[in-house]
């Protein structure tokens, strides 16, 4: 079990490492350097050039960061508007429930991604319209989950003596309600985080996430993608940090799931 | 001996804890007689299913095991067999009902089904003579129209039927011991009183032993030949009924019998049994009932005791009956909760109304279809009038599902959207006020619910849960004045002051519901709706709350709603009555007149359904079939299709109420 964990565990440690240090080292992201183009690693350069003689680590570092503060922000956004949407729409029920629920499928008609990539079109590319887009597309899977466990909350006991004592509804639901549906809700923010990381590479890929010069794991893969038989590094470097990441946070995601499971029996 | 089926002897099943060893059973012993009802009481985690569980071979794998002892029917030592032998007795020597006939069954298998599996394996008939079995087991149980029954799933049937189900299942293989664990405790008293008849019945045709596992000395009364007190994994007492119902030996059966609410015990506080069971890992080194023993010495600290067998039979684990021991009588315990009159200590005007209900109504929507139309109403409530008098105990009473809970949480307004009529507390309707007007008022009338386990927040420690509602309603906005009055509630319902640092899955049960009494006493309420607050609880610790409401309406003057199916603890603590059938109350008044005189059908036959101690009941009134669907209830008097008095009008016109101290609804009465 120990060994199961502990990579997982570690290489997400090396991901926070790279992408909250990242921005204080002296990283060459720009820099072009015609005689190291396609270079193999050197002292320099662990990992090998790109197609403009930049060093591939610095830009996976770079990449590092934004899929870190990217996930992490949209993540920590939908979970804040999607919990309390839910839980509003579960506490009131009646027409405001009947309204919220409408609008969920609405969101929920429309493939996600798709749906990101019509936004992020619409709002034109750059990283803070990104977050916009994800967080629009990803509010309503909270939503729905809060609105779900609240609706069997709702009714229990505690929540009728907390009414009885005439506590507020805004109170009721802060206290006795959201403290009780964050278990699943904290695990289900886990996957979103690899779910995020995921769709913010293929955004990049596609040209609405991180434009150029600045690196993304999506954007560096791109590129690579153009250079795969001659230099597979540059498609490899960054695909495999984006697999190892995601697979560590979703192993993690099962393990915390099992975890909470049992504690709440 | 050849008239003995059964027989365990020094029986003991152990489970593995991540606290330690947990000896469920501890070396027991007993006997059951071939075609005689031997009971097991005790309270719950004594070990008396897990007995059950030890004599079908059925103790939960990998953590459980019998860990010595034998377990003789017949010629066969059941603890020896392994689990393919076993298959061979299951069933067919000895076979099992639950205490859930709801969990029971297999709900996408129909009936006919799941009783023709058992029938295959143990009969090895051909499905056509199956069938005929089938509905002969179906007609023995007593369920009408078997051949029609026999296509239904059990969500088609109720929860009485259900049983009746379990019981055929567990017929079809001719067992000569049928094992009942709890078999009527999920039910209603009428219903319990056609499950208990129906094993009677079934006993006497086929002649098998009933070892008959409950809580509920009114059943054992009625059931048992032979009976086994249960305590902390131990027998404590054998005996037969006779000298059981008459001279209980052992300290715990004389203490259960005390902590029984009844009429007579009206003016005493009951004598509870102070403190918990010990826990089963524990080792013991003396007496285990010691620490909450009225006759113990120190010699019962130090010494376990072995059975004494006294000359008429019964058996008693316990030092005060050992031959040549003297107990000195100095040192003999003091009975820390003596049966003491309580005396009315707050002065106030009981003539004085604190609650008028007029023509209650909670009717909820059955919404179907694309746009949730309303299909109907299930009529919870319908027009139900009660008063209550400053200081009172207004007790409503009827089976489950007949809209008393309903009718508790649309007095204090937690319905508010469905509830209709006249809620008059002192001067006010409290339908007419705003919410914001009604938040005001709140601090006047509490709840207090069944369930001690899902109403309180588990995530807020216990000082905070009580504390709540005096922040809320702004009773008291400073800090150390709340936490002084937190102290005080705690001290009141008798925990102390240290526990409101503790959360609230520390607790056991009767700690909690007496977490939630000081949570609902904190905003000093006239009113309290008690939601069946002892049902969940078992007789000791039921005593104890008791004893504390009653305790704490002597000395605040507080009134009760009395929510409960329990006549005796009726009996005990209310002054008013009100029987409530499918969302009307159909008789009430005061206790004594109506408990002794009854005049509806239904409060007859509800009261004779009650299994009472001492007292050969012989003509019994059953009630037939099934509470009705509240969505759809029958033309007329309700009441009607189960009346055993039913006349002409019955079926017309719902009767009318007179408005007497002792008012019926009945036709018979106008």
């Amino acid at each position: 079990m120990k060994f199961k964990l502990s990579l997982p565990i570690v290489i997400l440690i090396i991901w926070v490492l790279m992408a909250v240090l990242g921005p204080l080292l002296p990283l060459n992201l720009t820099e072009i350097d015609y005689y190291k183009i396609m270079q193999g690693p050197d002292w320099q350069a662990w990992l090998g050039y790109d197609e403009l003689g930049r060093p591939l680590l610095h830009r996976l570092i770079s990449g590092a960061s934004v899929s870190f503060f990217v996930s992490i922000s949209v993540v920590s956004l939908a979970v804040v508007f999607g919990t309390l949407i839910g839980t509003v729409s579960a506490y009131y029920g009646g027409w405001v429930d009947s309204i919220l629920v409408r609008i969920f499928d609405i969101f929920l008609a429309f493939p996600g991604i798709l749906l990101v990539i019509a936004l992020a079109g619409v709002l034109g590319p750059g990283i803070d319209n990104l977050v916009i887009a994800m967080v629009a597309v990803g509010w309503v899977g909270f939503a729905r989950l809060a609105r779900a466990q609240v609706l069997s909350l709702r009714s229990r006991d505690h929540v009728q003596a907390a009414i009885a004592l005439g506590t507020k509804p805004f109170i009721i639901m802060l206290r006795h309600l959201i403290p009780l549906i964050s278990a699943p809700i904290i695990v289900e923010a886990t996957f979103g985080i690899a779910a995020v990381i995921i769709a913010e590479a293929g955004l990049s890929f596609l040209g609405l996430g991180i434009q150029p010069p600045d690196a993304s794991w999506g954007n560096m893969i791109k590129t690579g993608s153009d250079y795969m038989l001659s230099s597979s590094n540059m498609v490899l470097v960054p695909g495999i940090a984006l697999i190892l990441v995601v697979l560590a946070i979703n192993l993690l995601g099962d393990k915390l799931r099992d975890h909470l499971d049992v504690k709440s029996r | 001996m050849s008239d003995i089926l059964l027989e365990v002897k020094n029986l003991k099943t152990y489970l593995d804890t991540p606290r330690g060893v947990l000896r469920a059973v501890d070396n027991i012993s007993f006997s059951i007689k071939k075609g005689k009802t031997f009971a097991i009481v005790g309270e719950s985690g004594c070990g008396k299913s897990m007995t059950a569980l030890s004599i079908m071979g059925l103790v939960p794998e990998p953590a459980g095991k019998i860990a010595g002892g034998e377990i003789r029917l017949e010629k066969d030592d059941l603890a020896s067999f392994s689990e393919f032998q076993m298959r061979a007795v299951r069933g067919k020597r000895i076979a099992m009902i639950f205490q859930e006939p709801m969990t029971s069954l297999n709900p996408v298998l129909t009936i006919g089904d799941q009783i023709r599996e058992s029938i295959y394996v143990h009969k090895g008939l051909k499905k056509l003579e199956a069938n005929a079995r089938v509905i002969d087991l179906l007609k023995a149980v007593g369920i009408p129209d078997p051949a029609r029954r026999i296509d239904e799933y059990p969500h088609q049937l109720s929860g009485g039927m259900k049983q009746r189900v379990m019981i055929a299942i567990a017929l079809a293989g001719d067992p000569d011991l049928l094992i009942a664990d709890e078999p009527t405790t999920a039910l209603d008293v009428t219903i319990q009183a056609q499950v208990l008849q129906l094993l009677k019945d079934l006993q006497a045709k086929t002649g098998m032993a009933i070892l008959l596992i409950t809580h509920d000395l009114g059943v054992v009364y009625e059931m048992a030949d032979d009976i086994a007190v249960m305590y902390a994994g131990e027998v404590v007492e054998l005996s037969d009924r006779q000298s059981f119902f008459t001279t209980a030996k052992h300290p715990y059966s004389q203490r259960l019998f005390k902590s029984l609410p009844s009429m007579e015990k009206r003016l005493m506080s009951l004598e509870a049994i102070s403190g918990t069971v010990p826990p089963l890992t524990d080792t013991f080194t003396g007496c285990r009932f010691e620490p909450r023993c009225d006759q113990a010495w120190m010699f019962c600290t130090q010494n376990i005791p072995t059975i004494n067998k006294l000359a008429n039979g019964q058996q008693v684990l316990c030092h005060v009956y050992t031959e040549g021991l003297e107990r000195p009588k100095s040192v003999a315990k003091e009975s820390e909760t003596s049966t003491q009159a309580i005396a009315l200590s707050k002065k106030i005007d009981k003539n004085q109304n604190l609650l008028k209900v007029k023509n209650l109504q909670v009717h909820f929507p059955i919404h179907k279809g694309l746009f949730k139309k309303i299909a109907g109403y299930v009529y919870a409530v319908d027009g139900v009038e009660m008063e209550i008098k400053l200081g009172q105990t207004l007790a409503l009473v009827g089976e489950s599902g007949c809209g008393k809970t309903t009718v508790g949480k649309g007095i204090i307004q937690l319905l508010r959207e469905f509830t209709r009529g006249e809620v008059k507390f002192q001067a006010d309707n409290l339908l007419n006020f705003s919410d914001a007007e009604l938040r005001e008022k709140r601090a006047d009338f509490q709840i207090i619910f069944q369930d001690p386990y899902s109403s309180m927040n588990p995530r807020m420690l216990v000082g905070d849960i009580i504390e709540e509602g005096m922040i809320s309603l702004q009773i008291e906005l400073d800090k150390d004045k709340r936490e002084k009055k937190v102290t005080e509630l705690l001290e009141m319902v008798g925990l102390s002051e240290d526990m409101r640092h503790r959360y609230p899955h520390e607790f056991s049960g009767g700690q909690r519901q007496r977490i939630c009494i000081a949570r609902a006493l904190a905003v000093n309420p006239k009113l309290i709706v008690c939601d069946e607050p002892t049902s969940a609880l078992d007789v000791s610790v039921q005593a104890q709350i008791l004893n504390l409401l009653k305790e704490l309406q002597a000395k605040l003057g507080l009134a009760y709603l009395f929510i409960t199916h329990d006549i005796s603890v009726v009996a005990y603590l209310a002054d008013q009555i009100a029987v409530m059938y499918l969302g009307r109350i159909v008789e009430r008044g005061a206790v004594e007149e109506v408990l002794t005189s009854p005049k509806h059908p239904y409060t007859k036959a509800l009261l004779s359904a009650v299994p009472v101690i001492n007292s050969e009941n012989n003509n019994k009134q059953f009630l037939q079939g099934d509470l009705p669907s509240p969505s759809n209830p029958p033309k007329g008097c309700h009441f009607h299709p189960r009346c055993p008095e039913v006349i002409d009008k019955c079926r017309v016109a719902y009767p009318i109420c007179n408005n007497d101290e002792h008012s019926t609804c009945c036709h018979l009465y106008n």
